[in-house]
């Protein structure tokens, strides 16, 4: 086992005060039933599930509520035993804070079991596996919540997988609960790494942690002793260590290059969280039905806590004994790159990793925001090496081609540009806008473009609907000026000759 | 004086044998600035333009025989563009045909409908799905919103819906803060 190899640093980054002992001094909490749950079919990227329970169905812990439409979606299953109560739009987490379809169930007490059953993982491929995951409802647990069964994958045929990272740097302030699962969950981890490490057909696993998690870094040190293929890598605390490519350099030294995957150069990632829950699932069944979500901030007693997905938020915070100072603002996610809650009457879902309760300086001390100096603070934290302040501007003036030209997609939000910049300029702010205004751009021009091929059908369609007739119309003509006329002409000159034939006979008679 | 006629002779009959092969390798099909005024437009098909769709008014605007302004889904910002690709002065959206509206999409009140089809042989993209004397109903995907479904319904059960916003669709919005004024920081 190698602990202490080279670490390659990264451009830029920033080292705030981390602020992760608010919430690493008491264990974490099994939060239990609560009086509801309430599941949004939206916890993850991609299309919404598909809804496999109707009103008032009674419905088992762990059963399918619904299914994943597609290949980039994930299923949602009950968390616990109950009868399903509503099937509405409620509030979600989500930055908009617009409801959004909701399944809501009574838990019944008895928390029981649908059957499930583990997987023999060992004697399946992993084109099975992929499936079963794929039913799983398992998502990326730092906080992206992509679904992890697109993850699990070989790469291209000719660069198979090489290495499997653990991320567990955890780089944001305040968030503890990769760090508590590590030190509460060391063992189950180690064994799910193992897992994936297997079913993966990797050659060595790396977990790459920040130097700030001490006891994690000693009990998974102790943990991975005797294993000969997995490494630990402790890396500085610079935020944004924990962003996948940030990490891949840090730990191998590899620059992804833009519009490419770490797939693509043999590398494969994923959260300490989600290693645990693919363990979960395929040694136990169980599917993706709880997390860890660290409650910290301004409340009287902050820690983590393992809670059921649909748990009110509001219940979470009463048990942590609610604000010390009150001011109603609740950040999910990091301070960094998380969001303003709209409300606290949302549940859990699979994405929320943290809330914090907002300190007093955070909500009082709104610096104003001044001109922009172009002091380029903001190029020098930036760790993808991008130019914000041309960014801003661009953004700003909304030339969103130009802002497109200085990569900014590139740009992973992760608002180092903002925490240095003197004027107190909300960046970050301005790149979201422009990215979304982008997209937006995007899909209209594809949606005219299915607009035009339609229309160009229907003309073509009617034209030719309109030949079809006329030759049809033609033929019929034809044929009748042919065989019919002709045959009907001579039925006429026939009856005729029948009437002369009768008068003449008649005028013999006569 | 001899030769040098000829030397321009030669060469005017090479460039001319060079262009006129080229002329035919490299044709163009088709009318390419009309293709691309085309995809400047909105594709809703909706003929407020005073032409029955978007590509007899890209036509109509490369032959010079329409204004840019006349395309009320398009916009303001799809004169802009259109005034960029010409290269013309930029002009107001002409109120004759139209104010841009919210996109929405039509809604068939399905209790009502008789079946009677003529909404379907009036939409321009083939959105409305139904037969003789059956229900039909609007493919909300493909509906461009155009509107043309809703002079000939007989029992007026279509109408057109406003695309509301919700947690698919959201964007982030243009952020919105007072700058500082700073006063004790002006020098005097």
């Amino acid at each position: 086992m190698k602990v202490f190899e080279k670490i390659f640093k990264f451009n830029g980054g920033i080292q705030a005060k981390t602020k992760k002992n608010i919430s690493t001094t008491s264990p974490i909490k099994q939060f239990g039933l609560p009086s509801k749950i309430i599941l949004p079919l939206r916890q993850h990227i991609g299309k919404l599930a598909k809804l496999k329970v109707s009103v008032g169905d009674h419905v088992l812990k762990g059963q399918l509520i619904a299914e994943a439409d597609g290949n980039v979606s994930a299923a949602i299953h009950a968390p616990t035993s109950g009868k399903v109560l509503s099937i509405e739009k409620q509030l979600i987490p989500h930055p908009s804070g617009l409801p959004d379809f909701c399944v809501e169930i009574e838990p019944d007490g008895k928390d029981k079991w649908v059957q499930i059953k583990p997987t023999n993982w060992k004697k399946i491929d992993l084109e099975k596996v992929n499936k079963l995951l794929l039913s799983s409802g398992i998502v990326g647990l730092g906080g992206a919540a992509f679904p992890t069964h697109l993850k699990l994958n070989h790469g291209k045929a000719e660069n198979s997988l090489k290495t499997l990272i653990i991320n567990a740097a955890e780089c944001e302030p305040y968030i503890t609960c990769d760090d508590m699962l590590m030190r509460e969950k060391t063992n189950e981890l180690i064994l799910g790494i193992k897992l994936v490490h297997e079913i993966l057909g990797v050659e060595e696993s790396v977990i790459g942690i920040e130097d700030n998690k001490t006891v994690a870094i000693n009990l998974l040190t102790k943990a991975i002793e005797n294993e000969k293929n997995i490494f630990l890598k402790i890396v500085p605390t610079i935020y944004p260590s924990g962003d996948a490519k940030r990490l891949i350099y840090l730990l191998k030294g590899i620059k992804i290059p833009k519009s490419q995957r770490s797939s693509d150069y043999g590398i494969q990632m994923f959260n300490v969280a989600t290693i645990v829950a693919i363990y979960r699932f395929l040694e136990f069944g169980e599917p993706s039905i709880s997390r860890i979500v660290t409650i910290t901030g301004n409340l009287r007693s902050p820690r983590n806590y393992e809670v059921l997905l649909g748990t009110p938020l509001e219940e979470i915070i009463d048990d942590a004994g609610g604000q010390v100072v009150k001011n109603n603002t609740f950040i999910m996610g990091g301070p960094m790159m998380g969001f303003k809650l709209p409300s606290i009457n949302v549940p859990v879902t699979k994405a929320m990793n943290c809330i914090i309760s907002s300190e007093p300086d955070m909500v009082e001390e709104k610096k104003p925001v001044l001109p922009c100096i172009r002091c380029a603070r903001c190029a020098e934290a930036c760790p993808v090496q991008l130019q914000p302040q041309e960014l801003f501007w661009f953004s700003k003036s909304k030339q969103l081609e130009k802002a497109e030209e200085y990569n900014l997609f590139d740009c992973i939000e992760c608002g180092c540009c903002s925490y240095v910049c003197p004027s107190n300029i909300p960046l970050v702010q301005y790149y979201r806008f422009a990215k979304s205004e982008i997209i937006e751009e995007r899909q209209e021009q594809e949606q005219a473009n299915i607009a035009r091929e339609r229309n160009e059908f229907r003309i073509l369609r009617l034209e030719r609907e309109k030949q079809e007739r006329a030759e049809r119309n033609a033929l019929r003509r034809a044929q009748s000026s042919n065989e019919d006329k002709t045959k009907l002409i001579e039925e006429k000159r026939k009856a005729i000759a029948d009437a002369l034939k009768r008068i003449e006979a008649g005028g013999e008679e006569q | 004086m001899f030769t040098s006629i000829l030397i321009v002779i030669f060469l005017a009959a090479l460039i001319g044998i060079i262009l006129g092969i080229s002329s035919i390798k490299f044709k163009v099909e088709g009318d390419p600035i009309i293709d691309k005024i085309d995809s400047i437009l909105p594709q809703t098909q909706c003929g407020q333009c005073g032409f029955p769709g978007c590509k007899p008014y890209a036509t109509a605007i490369a032959n010079g025989a329409a204004d840019i302004n006349q395309c009320p889904p398009g916009g303001d910002e799809g004169i802009h563009k259109l005034a960029d690709l010409l290269g013309v002065e930029y002009k107001p959206l002409n109120a004759e045909h139209g104010e841009p509206k919210p996109k929405s999409v039509a809604v068939i009140d399905e209790k009502t409908c008789i079946g009677c089809t003529l909404c379907i042989q009036a939409c321009p993209v083939d959105a409305i799905l139904g037969s003789a004397k059956h229900m039909h109903t609007i493919i909300e995907k493909e509906c461009t919103g155009c509107e043309l479904c809703l002079p000939p319904c007989p029992v007026d059960c279509i109408d057109m819906a406003p695309i509301e916003e919700n947690a698919e669709n959201w964007k982030w919005k243009y952020p919105v803060y007072k700058i500082d004024k700073s006063p004790e920081r002006r020098v005097s």
